[in-house]
């Protein structure tokens, strides 16, 4: 077995250098709950651990303005603990609070779920539908991406070598507004997505949907944004025919395997329901902030 | 392969150690610190057997490196009972015969004594999703559930 180098870098750029010049396999260790599992099972053998939990803007979580940006290594629990962010971005907190179990939640990040790319990752919709952007740090400096650009297919992202995923952009939430993300398992608990959906949606006065966006996981290779679903939920107001346009739109939209999870039959239907549940609960939540 | 030194607090006590970079922090209290009240069941994050408390959070410690534990806080079952005093958790586990083989025991306790840190006062269901983490073979749930409630009613109490 190879020597692991293991760095706790206390900046970005310490940290872009060490896994830029890396010789072999360099890992970004942040919750480690997919890396020291992956490394338990020999499926990979790095040469470098890059520690990203000793940089400031990967830990924190920060308002300005209204607008939340919080460090990809922040942990779930952290998230679903902090009560102010919840009641910006409830959906988001759904999400975050559904991966694995307390313990799991302790350690796994956003970051971690979204870079680790799977199709089933649960705060990936819900992210894609709250309109977030990842702020990503490279040897080329800094970028920033849609959250639906990062993952590319099964345990693949568009990150260049030696580029991490540094924090998370939130932009400023509109008034009567929600958020939610649903998924389906056939347990309570401590279970992976066989569908996932997350809606958020702005309402004017009148209570007519201004703005929308849907997102679905695990019917794909990796999330989707729906904007056929969204468009039929603009204009409306989010009554039962707009709901079921909305569902039909995204169970039109899936292309999913079928795995010991659930058949693609099974979760092109299921689809549309929990993106129509989520949307319920997303038009809630919003119309309780008016 | 050369090791890292790590200097942390354990159950309230300075402790150093070297470890090998991809030695879990498990690995570490069991087979350098030989605290084995710590088990190793599923090793994958699943079963909850391993759980300790990082800086207060509950985690796994089979998902956690042991370098990673520099200038922490980590507590363990061993640092559950005051000397001979057992904690009340530990009593009601007892009162309540809320174990069978006991390998995942441990685990649950310390998962229960960091919601009951946060909530003194959980709702059964609140309980069952806190410790759905914790898996247990024995299938003695409902007794775990039983105890952990009378151990809150009795730390409110006191």
């Amino acid at each position: 077995m190879q020597e692991t180098r293991y760095e706790l870098p206390k900046t970005l750029e310490a940290a872009v250098a060490l896994l830029a010049g890396a010789n072999g396999q360099a890992r970004v260790l942040a919750g480690g709950t997919d890396l020291l599992i992956q490394m338990r099972g020999g499926r990979v053998e790095p040469a470098l651990i890059v520690d990203i939990k000793g940089i400031p803007e990967m830990t924190a979580i920060a308002m300005d303005n209204g607008a939340y940006r919080f460090g990809a290594a922040v942990p779930c629990m952290v998230l679903v603990e902090n009560k102010e962010f919840g009641k910006v971005w409830p959906g988001l907190v759904d999400g975050a609070n559904l991966i694995g179990s307390i313990q799991v939640r302790g350690r796994a990040t956003v970051g971690g779920n979204l870079c680790n790319a799977s199709p089933a990752a649960d705060t990936v919709p819900a992210m894609m539908a709250a309109g977030a952007k990842a702020s990503i740090i490279g040897p080329k400096g800094r970028r920033e991406v849609p959250i639906e650009e990062v993952a590319t297919g099964p345990g693949k992202t568009s990150l260049a070598k030696g580029e991490i995923v540094a924090s998370f952009l939130l932009p400023k939430r509109a008034p009567r507004s929600g958020d939610a993300y649903l998924r389906f398992i056939p347990r309570t608990e401590m279970d992976i997505a066989v569908v996932g959906a997350g809606v958020n949606l702005t309402l004017d006065d009148k209570g007519v949907c201004t703005h929308a966006r849907v997102a679905i996981g695990a019917v794909a290779e990796r999330a989707l944004m729906v904007p056929d679903a969204a468009a039929a939920l603009v204009g409306t107001n989010v009554d039962a025919e707009a709901l079921k346009r909305m569902a039909a739109a995204v169970s039109a939209a899936c292309r999913p395997i079928d795995d010991k999870r659930g058949t693609k039959e099974y979760r092109i239907k299921v689809s549309g329901v929990m993106a129509r549940r989520a949307a319920e609960i997303a038009l809630e939540r919003a119309r309780r902030k008016s | 392969m050369a090791k890292v030194h790590v200097e942390a607090t354990l159950n309230g006590n300075a402790v150093e150690f070297l470890c090998e970079t991809r030695q879990t922090l498990l690995q570490v209290l069991r087979d350098e610190l030989h605290l084995t009240g710590t088990k190793e069941g599923c090793a994958t994050g699943d079963c909850g057997a391993c759980s300790v408390t990082v800086d207060g959070r509950l985690m796994c410690s089979c998902l956690v490196l042991g370098a990673e534990v520099q200038g922490k806080t980590v507590q363990t079952i061993e640092g559950m009972a005051d000397g001979e005093k057992l904690h009340p958790l530990q009593q009601k586990f007892l009162e309540h015969a809320a174990l069978q083989c006991g390998i995942c025991t441990p685990g649950v306790l310390v998962a229960a004594k960091s919601l009951l840190e946060r909530n003194l006062n959980p709702t059964e269901e609140e309980v069952r999703y806190w410790l759905a983490g914790n898996l247990c073979r024995c299938t003695g749930y409902n007794k775990i559930i039983e105890a952990v409630l009378d151990a809150a009613s009795e730390m409110r109490r006191s």
